[in-house]
């Protein structure tokens, strides 16, 4: 009797499995809860938090200038693109014009931190299908980037570069002839890329067909970014609504309509594609002038709404500030593009192996830290 | 002392007739398992030692980077640092985890391999027993690991080892089935299951060469099949880094871990020497027949060399795959073997059976 009923309590009994928050392949310290059904995924519960330091609160005593120092923490691997959005929302709300050179270079920095992004990327992709060694191949290109940012910059992940008004110092000299040689190396490089890992039987047969989602799915989650280019959504900002160079710069909105691992994971690579293109028409062309504009050592928002979206690594990143004329935001908000990602994990890997919710997790590429902010 | 580096033999037989000579049968036998027992356990540590450093450097070389390199001329030290290590380490032991059979499994693993050892010839004369079955008996002693591996699982009472024990159980069981029918397709070619048979018939040519097309087909089934057995890449679904953290040893800590790891290592070796012996000559030297002068030259080669340089090219082809490739899923794990490797292995040892039957002879 006793042993009749406690089989009949296993059969009802979820495997649950922990994965998380220190977990191989969550990227960081994000716990997901998966409920197994042999080696099926049958409920998938991300847990966040693990990691909030309550950085929209901070910001609200912080002044703008200190706040670009904050939006870096976010999301790591996009950190300049994040701080663009801060900046441009100031400029924008005190009608400030920056320099070309300003520009220029912004976008510049923005497509390098891209191209950088997907390549480790690309690394932790390729170790969450267990191919290790694509880790130290995209490890190997992205230091090049790094020490590019190293030398006009001074840091290395940490960038905060930009400030309201243009940016915190003058490009390096040797920053142009650099960046042209790592171009020049890259797009050698990169094929590498698809012999090692796009091209493989195995990889192809792990990643295509797994985790679908749909157009309509993908709009209605929040998909942005790569994630969502790759289900057919046309939501590339720097496309729809351009700023700093972009719609002076010939690019193409990479777009897949397949709407799996696969696709997402090939629009990440043709985008580095395209970031290069975008970097090689204006690396020549960056004008003379300022880097900066004077700004007052106190900027006091007018009293308002503020919002400004820019294209991040992962999909679009969003500033909102409400102002009250102080020289602390009333109130900031952000969108992180990494938050809606991970809302549809468990729509995407319900009835899949658990190799595919780590295939697919890899494939949404998520920052925890932009998730829990 | 009889010591010819080219023919152990007289060597061996000279060790044992002195033993005989000197005390009574029962306890010159003793003696003589004692014997190779030390020696074969000093050349487990050894191997094992070094195939682990090899493969930290070989994967260095594969992922642009140096490898070990501080302890010893280039790093040469590294790994029996690393056991040190390892054995200086606490046991932890699990609550509620099932004492017995945790303290089993690690060396069940370790067990299984070394009993492969004995049978396999490192050089002519030079084995410790020659089985009639001596294929038959490395089938079955091989697969005897995955015993181990499902204990450890079981017992250690977490959930990752569960499911990394039960996937290894099922990969292992199917792809005992591709190694075993590989072996078959040899077996039929050469009439013979006893290992120091299939390198003598392999004197004027290797089963590879000599065998057409099906010992071809054999070989790459059985290399394929070969590290999915011995849980490596792209086959680890058992330890699976990313989804399972380490699989079926993730709660084993100090030399027991070290058990795990070096048995890998070792079954990886077995193989290679496996497939080393039955489908690339074991031994024997590089024959054509018809090329005298060049049939005589590799035969200054010593067999031990021979041997040694076979597997470890075979071994070298296993850590490429590792550090290549992706991991499979399971469920194309197992359609792999069972829609793919299964049939066309049954459908290559007819046709070596036909082949066989009809005495063809490539020459």
């Amino acid at each position: 009797m006793t042993v009749k009923l406690q089989i009949k309590n296993l059969e009802e009994q979820e495997y649950t499995i922990n994965m998380g928050p220190q977990h191989p392949s969550t990227h960081g310290v994000l716990r997901l809860v998966v409920s197994l059904k042999g080696e099926i995924v049958k409920n998938v519960q991300p847990h966040c938090g693990y990691i909030h330091r309550g950085i929209e609160k901070m910001c609200e005593k912080l002044t703008y200038q200190q706040i670009i120092h904050l939006t870096d923490r976010l999301d790591y691997l996009s950190a300049l693109i994040s701080n663009e959005a801060v900046c441009i929302a100031v400029e924008e709300a005190l009608e400030v014009e920056v320099p070309e050179r300003v520009k220029y270079i912004r976008t510049i920095m923005d497509e390098l931190t891209r191209i950088a992004s997907h390549q480790l990327w690309w690394c932790s992709f390729g170790m969450d299908l267990g191919g290790l060694t694509c880790f130290f191949y995209g490890l190997r290109d992205r230091e090049k980037i790094l020490d590019i940012f190293e030398e006009s910059i001074g840091g290395r992940l940490i960038l905060s570069y930009y400030t309201p008004g243009g940016l915190m110092n003058d490009i390096h000299p040797n920053f142009k002839q650099r960046v042209k040689d790592f171009i020049k190396y890259f797009r050698k490089i990169l094929p590498e890329y698809d012999q090692l890992l796009t091209g493989n039987v195995i990889m192809q047969e792990r990643t295509k067909g797994i985790g679908l989602i749909s157009k309509e799915d993908a709009i209605s989650f929040g998909f942005t970014g790569p994630s969502g280019r790759g289900s057919g959504f046309s939501c590339d900002l720097r496309k729809q609504h351009p700023y700093g160079m972009y719609s002076k710069v010939d690019f193409k909105e990479v777009l897949y309509t397949e709407g799996d691992t696969f696709a997402r994971y090939k629009v990440r690579i043709a985008e580095m594609w395209e970031s290069m293109k975008i970097i090689e028409q204006l690396i020549d062309n960056i004008p003379e002038g300022p880097y900066s504009v004077k700004m007052k050592p106190i900027i006091k928002l007018p009293e308002g709404e503020y919002y400004q979206r820019v294209e991040g690594c992962r999909g679009e990143f969003g500033v909102y500030i409400e102002s009250r004329g102080e020289k602390f935001p009333y109130r900031l908000k952000l969108r992180s593009p990494n938050f809606s990602n991970l809302s549809a994990l468990n729509t995407l890997s319900k009835d899949q192996k658990i190799a595919d919710l780590v295939a697919i997790g890899g494939s949404l590429d998520y920052i925890i830290p932009d998730i829990d902010r | 002392m009889p010591f010819n580096i080219y023919d152990f033999t007289s060597f061996t037989q000279w060790i044992d007739k002195s033993l005989y000579d000197s005390c009574t049968p029962f306890w010159a036998m003793i003696w003589e398992m004692s014997i190779i027992g030390v020696v074969f356990l000093a050349f487990y540590a050894v191997v094992g030692l070094y195939l682990v450093y090899a493969e930290r450097k070989i994967c260095g070389f594969i992922q642009c980077r140096v490898g070990p390199n501080r302890v010893g001329p280039y790093g040469f030290f590294q790994t029996i640092a690393d056991l040190i290590k390892l054995l200086m380490k606490e046991l932890i032991y699990i609550k509620n985890a099932d004492k017995v059979l945790f303290n089993i499994a690690p060396f069940i693993v370790i067990i299984t391999s070394f009993l492969a050892i004995a049978a396999i010839p490192f050089a002519k004369g030079l084995h410790a027993i020659d089985f009639d079955i001596g294929v038959f008996y490395l089938m079955a002693v091989s697969s005897m690991g995955v015993i181990g591996l499902l204990l450890a699982g079981w017992s250690s009472n977490n959930k990752y080892s569960l499911i990394g024990a039960m996937r290894s159980g099922a990969q292992i069981v199917s792809y005992e089935l591709s190694v075993g029918l590989s072996l078959v397709t040899i077996v039929v070619l050469a009439g013979t299951m006893q290992l120091s048979q299939i390198v003598e018939l392999q004197r004027d040519g290797w089963f590879i060469f000599k065998g057409h097309i099906p010992a071809f087909i054999a070989f790459i089934i059985f290399i394929t099949a070969g590290i999915a057995e011995t849980n490596r890449g792209p086959f680890d679904l058992a330890e699976a880094e990313s989804e399972l953290t380490a699989g079926y040893h993730t709660e084993y800590s100090g030399i027991k871990f070290a058990f795990f790891f070096l048995a890998e290592y070792m079954n990886m070796f077995i193989i290679a020497s496996i497939a080393a012996t039955v489908f690339w000559g074991g031994w024997m030297p590089l024959h054509f027949p018809g090329l005298e002068n060049f049939n005589h030259f590799m035969d200054f080669i010593p067999p031990f060399i021979w041997y040694i340089g076979k597997t470890a090219v075979i071994i070298f082809i296993m850590m490429w795959f590792k550090w290549t490739f992706p991991r499979l899923r399971i469920d194309q794990l197992l359609n792999l073997e069972w829609k793919y490797l299964l049939p066309i292995n049954l459908f290559n040892v007819l046709l070596m059976a036909f082949i066989v039957l009809k005495g063809w002879e490539l020459f």
